[in-house]
C-alpha cells in the first residue's frame, strides 16, 4: 500500500511557502509532514496531507505546479536504532533512497519515516520480510 | 460559404494596375504633406526633393526616411497633416522609453484602417455566422479597436472583451460559442492553457485566431493550434502605421499580404539606406498612400524581414512579406552578442517548457549579466529536485548552444511574470539607466 505524497514547486522568494500552506489551510487541508529541498532559487516542497484531493485542487485553483507521487511510510519505533535499521534493509537489498523523511505520530507514539525509492514494490517487499512495518493512506488520513 | 475576400476588385486586382494606383496616391499624398506638414517640407527640402521630383513609385526612393526620433521630436501635433477639427481619434504607442508616439486619425483614416483589418478576418474565414472575440486591450493600444473595427465591417458579432480576466474570458467563448479569437500569441498561449487546466477545451467552439503585436514563432504557432484546436494567423502592423491590418495571413500561412493600395513596402539595407531587390532581406520600410490625418513617408520600421510578389495559392496579388526577423529594436547586445528574444522563445518550446520568459539584462562590475525567468511547467516539474535541476542544466545548455552565450535561468512561479495589456514584458534592459 503505497502512501501518497504531494509535491509543489516554490520560487525562492519571500511568501513563497506561506502562499501553499495557506491554499492548504484555506482549503481545510491538514499537513501531517513536509519537507523542503532546495536549489539555488527554486524548492520542490513535500508534503503529506489528510485529504490529497482537496489539497490537489486547492492547489490547482492557486495556480501552482504540483504532481502527486507513491511513497513509501514506513513506522519505526520511537527508540534509537529503529531509523538505521530501516536504511541498512534497503542498503543491503541494494536499493537506493531518492530521498527520506521523517515526522513524529503522536497518536501512535511512531516515528514514521517517508522513502522514495526507484522500485517501491521491491522495497515493500524487502521491509515486510525485514518485519518492518509500512504505514497505510488510510492511517495517514486518521493521524 | 463564407466569402472568400472582402474587397475582391482591390485584393485581386493585376499587379500593373495595383502598382498604377499606388503611383497615383502617393503622388498626391507627397503633395499633401508639402502642403500642411512644416517638418516634412523642411526634410524634403534639406534633401532637395520637391512634389515635382515624385512622379510614381519609381521616384520613391528620392524621398527622405522617417524614423521613430523624427516622430518623437515632432510630438504631438509636428506630423498631423489634417486640421485638428477634421481628427476623431488618437492612439499612442505603449512606448517604455522616450516620449510617446501619438498618431491621429479622420474617420476616413478609421474606416480604411477597419478595411485591412476586415480583410484580415475575411481572409482566415470570419463571415455574418462567426462569433469574433477580441481580447487585444481597449484603449491607446491599437490592437482591441483595430480588430474591433474590423470585425463590425465584416459583419461579425463581436465581443470586445479586451484583456485580462481570464475567467470571464472562457465563461464567454463557452457561453457565446466565440468561433474567432484576436490578441496577441503570448494571451492566446496563456488562453490555451487556462481552457486546458479548467477541462473545458471541448466546449470551446473557436476555429481560428488572429495574434499579432508581438514577434512568435512558427513553434509557439503550432503550439496554439494544437492546444485550441485552432488554424492560427499572424496579422502585422504598427501605431505609426495605423494599427493592425498593415498586412495580414491569408489561408496558406506562409507571409502575410501587405495592403498594397494603403501601403508601399521597401526593403532596405539597414546601414546604408539603399533599397534592395525583391527576396533580399533588409529594413522594412513602409509609405502611408491613404492616410489623411498622419501620413508616413518611408517610415523605417526597424524591422528585418523579406518580401516576395511570388504569386499566392489564395489568389490575391498583393505582396506578401516574411514575418519579421527580430527587431533592431529588439536585439540585445550581450557581451557584444547578439541575442532576439525568439530565439529564447524557440529554445523553451523545443525543450518542452512554456514560452513565458523575461529576459533582464543588467550591468555589474563593467561586465553585462544575463539573466532569463522562465515560468516553471507542469511537464518541467518533478518531486525529485536532481530532475528539476537536471532540466534546468540541459535548458540552459541549449539556451548556450542557440545564442552563443551563457544565460542565468531562473525557474519561477507560472504566471508570475508581468503583461502589460495582455502584452507579455519580454526584456527588461536595466544597462540603460547608467547611459
Ligand atoms: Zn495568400
Amino acid at each position: 500500500m503505497a502512501v501518497k505524497q504531494i509535491s509543489v514547486f516554490v520560487e525562492n522568494k519571500s511568501g513563497g511557502l506561506a502562499d501553499i500552506t495557506k491554499a492548504l489551510s484555506d482549503a481545510n487541508v491538514n499537513i501531517r509532514a513536509l519537507s523542503l529541498s532546495e536549489a539555488t532559487d527554486f524548492g520542490v516542497l513535500r508534503l503529506i496531507v489528510d485529504d490529497v484531493f482537496a489539497a490537489g485542487n486547492a492547489l490547482k485553483e492557486s495556480g501552482h505546479i504540483y504532481n502527486i507521487t507513491d511513497v513509501l511510510a514506513v513506522a519505526g519505533e520511537d527508540k534509537p536504532g529503529s531509523i538505521t535499521k530501516i536504511f541498512t534493509v534497503l542498503a543491503e537489498a541494494g536499493m537506493s533512497l531518492e530521498y527520506a523523511y521523517a515526522f513524529f505520530a503522536k497518536s501512535q507514539e511512531k516515528a514514521i519515516m517517508i522513502i522514495k525509492v526507484a522500485d517501491r514494490l521491491a522495497a515493500k517487499k524487502v521491509l515486510k520480510e525485514a518485519g518492518i512495518p509500512l504505514v497505510k493512506e488510510e492511517e495517514i488520513a486518521k493521524l | 460559404m463564407a466569402k472568400k475576400y472582402y474587397q475582391p476588385e482591390i485584393e485581386t486586382m493585376p499587379v500593373e494596375q495595383l502598382k498604377a494606383l499606388q503611383s497615383e496616391r502617393l503622388v498626391k499624398q507627397v503633395k499633401h504633406v508639402w502642403d500642411n506638414v512644416p517638418y516634412y517640407r523642411a526634410k524634403m527640402e534639406e534633401k532637395g526633393v520637391t512634389p515635382d521630383d515624385i512622379k510614381g513609385i519609381e521616384d520613391l526612393h528620392k524621398l527622405p526616411f522617417v524614423t521613430k526620433d523624427d516622430l518623437r521630436e515632432a510630438y504631438p501635433y509636428g506630423l498631423l497633416a489634417a486640421p485638428l477639427k477634421d481628427c476623431v481619434r488618437i492612439h499612442s504607442t505603449s512606448g517604455t522609453t522616450g516620449k510617446r508616439v501619438v498618431a491621429f486619425y479622420t474617420q476616413n483614416d478609421i474606416d480604411l484602417w477597419d478595411d485591412c483589418c476586415a480583410r484580415a478576418l475575411t481572409a482566415v474565414g470570419a463571415d455574418e455566422e462567426d462569433v469574433v472575440h477580441v481580447s487585444y486591450g481597449y484603449g491607446l493600444f491599437t490592437g482591441g479597436l483595430g480588430l474591433h473595427g474590423g470585425a463590425h465591417k465584416a459583419g461579425c458579432m463581436t465581443i470586445p472583451a479586451s484583456s485580462g480576466n481570464t475567467d470571464r474570458q472562457i465563461q464567454f467563448m463557452t457561453d457565446l460559442g466565440s468561433t474567432i479569437l484576436c490578441c496577441t500569441p503570448s494571451y492566446a498561449a496563456y488562453l490555451a492553457e487556462s481552457i486546458e487546466e479548467r477541462g473545458v477545451k471541448d466546449e470551446i467552439k473557436l476555429k481560428a485566431g488572429i495574434f499579432g503585436a508581438e514577434a512568435w514563432t512558427e513553434e509557439m504557432r503550432r503550439d496554439i493550434e494544437n492546444k485550441l484546436g485552432i488554424k492560427a494567423y499572424d496579422i502585422y502592423g504598427l501605431t505609426e502605421l495605423s494599427g493592425p491590418g498593415v498586412s495580414f495571413e491569408c489561408e496558406e500561412q506562409t507571409g502575410m499580404h501587405i495592403n498594397e493600395d494603403h501601403f508601399i513596402a521597401e526593403i532596405i539595407n539597414p546601414e546604408t539606406g539603399e533599397v534592395l531587390p525583391e527576396g533580399e532581406k533588409g529594413e522594412l520600410v513602409f509609405t502611408s498612400i491613404t492616410k489623411e490625418a498622419f501620413p508616413l513617408l518611408r517610415y523605417r520600421t526597424k524591422d528585418l524581414c523579406i518580401l516576395s510578389r511570388k504569386p499566392c495559392s489564395c489568389g490575391r496579388t498583393h505582396i506578401k512579406m516574411r514575418k519579421p526577423m527580430g527587431r533592431s529594436d529588439d536585439m540585445l547586445i550581450i557581451r557584444g552578442v547578439n541575442v532576439f528574444p525568439s530565439q529564447i522563445e524557440t529554445v523553451l518550446l523545443n525543450e518542452g517548457m512554456t514560452p513565458n520568459y523575461q529576459i533582464i539584462v543588467d550591468r555589474k562590475n563593467n561586465t553585462d549579466t544575463f539573466d532569463i525567468n522562465v515560468e516553471m511547467s507542469q511537464e518541467m516539474f518533478s518531486d525529485n529536485l536532481a530532475e528539476v535541476t537536471a532540466k534546468e542544466k540541459q535548458l540552459v545548455a541549449s539556451l548556450k548552444a542557440m545564442l552563443g552565450i551563457q544565460a542565468k535561468v531562473h525557474l519561477v512561479a507560472p504566471k508570475s511574470i508581468t503583461r502589460s495589456e495582455g502584452k507579455a514584458v519580454r526584456v527588461i534592459d536595466k544597462r540603460k539607466l547608467y547611459d
